[in-house]
């Protein structure tokens, strides 16, 4: 019994299958939970009013943004260095997940930028880095549906993906460099000192959770189904019929 | 390895098409910059040095499929995989080639395309420094770009989607030079920054663009 057994496909299939109700359910009720406690519970900042509340999405979907990312990495590594193809189908299914949550970073960034700076959009380094970010999960997506062979697109990806995240950090760093921000630095950390206020911090904290347990889900859930196409599409392949 | 190297260059200048056509698309990026945002003479010289960096960007990436597009067509890229030299080289090989028909006319160019974008007298030097240093990185990045899409068709927009994002900081360092040094300010820290992804990525892509090109001709 190792956790390398769950890179058997039918194992995965019905390990996941037995978790992924629960998985759904404590997301929903996370993100219920969080969401209606923050937006209809919690006083208005004193300086921003109604606006703050923006955060309870924008903050776990910038989180989630860039742990996707993380998480095609190792999936992509575990797929360089051992080759399981469920790594490589997880990676293939996180991608539009992070991708998504990248743009929702940035529109509810957008929309909570323009009451608070006076614009949509600045040239500041956080935000320069997600957009090149998304651009990173564009290439990414676009190189996956671009190769026939799967095999193949798995191996290409991976590199990619390796080498991605090294010019992503480079350019997180380089873009800092380059322009001195408006957005304000962490508003969550483990030291206490630079923490948003405890009446924010706890549905954050709920709406976080429900983030995770949601990209959990839906990676669980676009797995399986990446399987399932593949499944399909051998036994048409063994009926002559592709 | 210089062989390799003689045959590539003969065949970029003899087979047309390839050689000179970053230099004109170059001229031609440069010379409707001011028709798009105006001849003032003090804008043009604020926004030279970055043009000049877009434009030798663009050129640089428009002649990047034909890095191994050609080899892969006609069957020799099977041929130099099986070669006695490692295919590690091999890329370095191409990457320089690539830089000395593409990237050594473009850094020559620049200088005096500035001129057109009124670009101030201290900004020539670093223009050049920092495009000289530059470019190089381009070639590489641009290399493993080729060779991930190698086999596919219509790889050319899929290779400027993938390429592009990896070029970023390699623009805004050696933008950040051309800028500062036309200005008369301290350029070191963004030149260092430039050398180092300079030399990183030559150090280093080489494995990524063989080990992709490996799958790729399997």
């Amino acid at each position: 019994m190792s956790i390398w057994e769950y890179a058997n496909p039918v194992k995965f299939i019905r390990t996941t299958d037995r978790i992924l109700p629960w998985v759904s359910v404590a997301a929903v009720v996370c993100l219920g939970v969080g969401l209606v406690w923050g937006y209809f519970f919690t006083p208005d900042d004193y300086r921003q009013g109604a606006t703050v509340k923006i955060i309870y999405l924008h903050v776990p979907a910038a989180l989630m943004a860039i742990n996707a990312w993380i998480m095609m990495l190792a999936a992509s590594l575990i797929w360089i260095v051992r080759r399981h193809h469920v790594s490589a189908l997880a990676a293939r299914a996180a991608a539009p997940i992070g991708a998504t949550f990248t743009v929702i970073a940035l529109a509810t960034g957008a929309l909570w930028g323009q009451p608070m700076w006076g614009t949509w959009w600045a040239w500041d380094p956080r935000l320069t880095s997600f957009l090149i970010l998304f651009l990173f999960y564009l290439g990414y997506m676009a190189l996956w549906s671009a190769i026939e062979n799967d095999d193949t697109a798995a191996d290409l990806t991976s590199i990619l993906c390796l080498v991605g995240s090294v010019f992503a950090l480079l350019s997180r760093y380089a873009v800092l460099f380059w322009n001195q921000g408006l957005h304000q630095g962490a508003s969550l950390s483990l030291d206490k000192e630079e923490n948003v206020a405890d009446v924010f911090w706890y549905p954050l904290l709920v709406c976080i959770a429900g983030f995770v347990l949601l990209f959990v889900a839906l990676v669980f859930l676009r797995t399986q189904t990446e399987i399932r196409a593949r499944r399909s599409r051998a036994l048409l392949a063994r009926e002559g019929r592709t | 390895m210089i062989a390799l190297l003689l045959r590539d260059l003969r065949l970029a200048v003899r087979a047309g098409g390839g050689f000179g056509l970053g230099l004109a698309f170059f001229l031609v990026v440069t010379v409707l910059i001011p028709f798009g945002v105006g001849p003032e003479t003090g804008l043009l010289s604020r926004i030279a040095p970055g043009v000049l960096w877009i434009g030798a960007l663009l050129a640089c990436l428009l002649s990047l499929d034909r890095i191994f597009a050609l080899d892969w067509e006609d069957g020799s890229l099977d041929l130099l995989a099986t070669a006695p030299l490692p295919l590690e080289g091999i890329v370095t090989i191409k990457a320089l080639a690539h830089w000395i028909t593409t990237g050594l006319p473009l850094v020559l160019a620049a200088p005096a395309l500035g001129v057109l974008l009124s670009l101030p007298p201290s900004g020539y030097l670093w223009v050049l420094v920092s495009l000289a240093l530059g470019t190089p990185a381009l070639s590489v990045i641009g290399t493993f770009g080729a060779a991930l899409t190698v086999g596919l068709k219509r790889g050319g927009l899929l290779l400027s989607i993938l390429v592009l994002p990896l070029y970023v900081p390699t623009l805004i360092f050696g933008a950040e030079v051309a800028r500062r040094g036309a200005e008369g300010l301290a350029v070191q820290t963004p030149l260092l920054m430039l050398a180092g992804i300079s030399f990183g990525t030559l150090a280093l892509l080489p494995f990524a663009s063989a080990a992709v090109l490996r799958i790729n001709l399997r």
